[in-house]
């Protein structure tokens, strides 16, 4: 017998939430992130803890926000329609520093699109879908093993820093299932002296993200900012292969870049110099290592389940030094593995 | 070696346990694994369809694109998943649902009785999937057979153990599948 056991992605992350220390859920349903909901109703009751299914997502985070002020591990997850909107308070968590964890296991998209696994809430995720300048530190799992390690990451991430941390799924990375190995509940929390716990003995402390005279909101501002830069510094996760020798490397995150792995394999076993960035962080973003791949690679190949949103990025970072191709197929239907390929070969023959 | 699998029917045939079932199996010889719905407003009746990967390497993406076996429970699972069979791959076609004679040359086909095995033979609708599962079985030597055993016993232990009449019909249903299948590889 394995130790290990067979979970959805969603799951994977509901149970990691809990071996975290959360204790307080609030969401609202909706396809392909509804386990997530549904395996806190069931096990929140047994972990002593809240599961709430709200009246609608801006009360789901809203909830979150209260939640998070206590001190308390927190949070809620949907996909991108209830993404959407929960933006205006997710710039106020931030903005006010509560910590907590945001899940969108992303679904085609604009509008209600289609339920089936997509990657076009890159901008919404990382450009601040909300208002002001914030930034959400966002992970993107690969696998169901990630889902949870991840999710417990989360955590941590976000009481470290005092901000939200979201994790940036799909639906196919949620719904899947996958051997887990599931690591021991964290035992470990930080002390939050700032949480309002309720002011006897000590002096009050305030939530709150209004800054009515501009100097003190610019203040507030130049304070966040410095956490920012922090987070870029110290929080950056990415993962290469082969591109060592690589002529051609492939840009890709969550489902998008177990495909551009297999089809790095393909291209291997062929004889042709593939290799591929992998950005567990979409931010911070791995611009540096770009920047580095590109002064030496013959080009870059973007893959995204989108029309294209972290190619943009990736060009930002290569600034001209390498080109920068692009596959991608929006609308919740599978990239192709042959048609990837087919690309690579196109690319490394015109450019050889 | 890669064993890339989808297996598609009408939903209430039993197809996504089976896939699950056939996961777990591989999961207990500590394989690498991935299971994966086709998920949609899905409801009893209407199609389901679950891709299974089992590996000695590192999977990369779960939604298998060119399956080296795909089983079709019913006639729109035929249409939709024969051409998409590697060449070379095996095509299980439950031959009581599907009026339709296979198509492709290139690959090779089964048409087996599925059904009516389960509701004239073993006298009951729900082993379908475990007759499946035989077949399966029997056409992709993907785990061993203890292995199955183990998964069942993993999956519905509990259950099996209060219903012993059910074990039994179990493993009688896996075994008539498999013997079916041999019995169309040989004809």
């Amino acid at each position: 017998m394995s130790d290990k056991v067979l979970l959805k992605g969603t799951e994977a992350c509901a149970m990691g939430a809990i071996l975290a220390g959360c204790r307080h859920y609030f969401g609202y349903p909706i396809t392909p992130q509804t386990e997530i909901p549904e395996y806190f109703a069931k096990y929140m009751p047994e972990a002593g803890g809240v599961f709430l299914q709200a009246e609608s997502e801006i009360a789901a985070i809203s909830m979150v926000y209260g939640a998070a002020a206590t001190g308390r591990r927190t949070m809620t997850s949907s996909s991108g329609p209830g993404l959407s909107l929960k933006q205006e308070t997710i710039s106020t968590l931030s903005a006010a520093e509560l910590p907590c964890l945001i899940v969108n296991v992303a679904r085609g998209g604009p509008g209600l699109g289609c339920i089936q696994g997509a990657q076009s809430d890159y901008f919404q995720s990382v450009k601040g879908g909300g208002h002001g300048d914030y930034r959400l530190l966002t992970l993107a799992p690969n696998s169901v093993q990630e889902m949870m390690d991840l999710s417990i990451l989360g955590f941590e991430l976000a009481d470290k820093y005092r901000n939200p941390v979201l994790i940036l799924s799909d639906g196919v990375i949620g719904q899947m299932m996958e051997p887990v190995g599931i690591p021991e509940a964290v035992t470990f929390f930080p002390e939050k002296p700032w949480a309002a716990t309720g002011a006897k003995g000590r002096g009050k402390n305030l939530i709150n993200s209004l800054y009515l005279d501009a100097a003190r909101c610019e203040e507030h501002n130049r304070h966040l900012q410095a956490k920012f830069a922090r987070i870029a510094e110290s929080e950056l996760r990415y993962e290469e292969f082969d591109t060592e020798d690589a002529e051609l490397v492939l840009v890709a995150y969550g489902i998008s870049s177990r495909i551009a792995l297999s089809v790095k394999n393909r291209a291997r076993a062929e004889g042709l110099k593939v290799g591929l960035l992998r950005p567990i962080t979409l931010w911070p973003f791995p611009s540096e290592a770009l920047r580095k791949l590109a002064d030496r690679v013959k080009g870059l190949l973007v893959v995204e389940q989108s029309a294209g949103q972290m190619v943009e990025d990736v060009r930002l970072a290569v600034c001209g030094r390498a080109p920068v191709a692009f596959h991608g197929r929006p609308g919740g239907v599978m990239i192709q593995m042959d048609d990837v390929q087919a690309k690579v070969r196109e690319l490394l023959a015109g450019e050889a | 070696m890669m064993h890339e699998m989808i297996f598609a029917g009408f939903g209430g045939q039993g197809i996504m346990l089976m896939g699950q079932l056939l996961a777990q199996a591989g999961l207990e010889e500590g394989r690498h694994v991935s299971w994966i719905p086709s998920y949609g407003p899905e409801m009893r009746g209407g199609a389901a369809n679950c891709s299974v990967v089992i590996s000695d390497e590192v999977i990369g993406a779960p939604v298998v694109q060119k399956p080296q076996l795909a089983l079709a429970m019913n006639l729109q699972s035929k249409e939709r998943f024969e051409d998409m069979v590697a060449p070379g791959g095996r095509f299980i076609i439950n031959g009581s649902l599907v009026p339709d004679p296979p198509r492709r040359s290139d690959i090779r086909n089964y048409v087996l009785p599925l059904s009516d095995l389960a509701v004239d033979e073993l006298k009951s609708a729900k082993v379908l999937n475990m007759i499946a599962l035989g077949a399966v079985f029997e056409a992709t030597g993907a785990v061993s057979e203890e292995s199955i055993h183990k998964a069942m016993d993993f999956m519905f232990g509990k259950k099996l153990a209060r219903r012993p009449d059910l074990a039994a019909l179990n493993r009688k249903a896996f075994q008539a599948g498999r013997e079916a299948l041999n019995k169309a590889a040989r004809a």
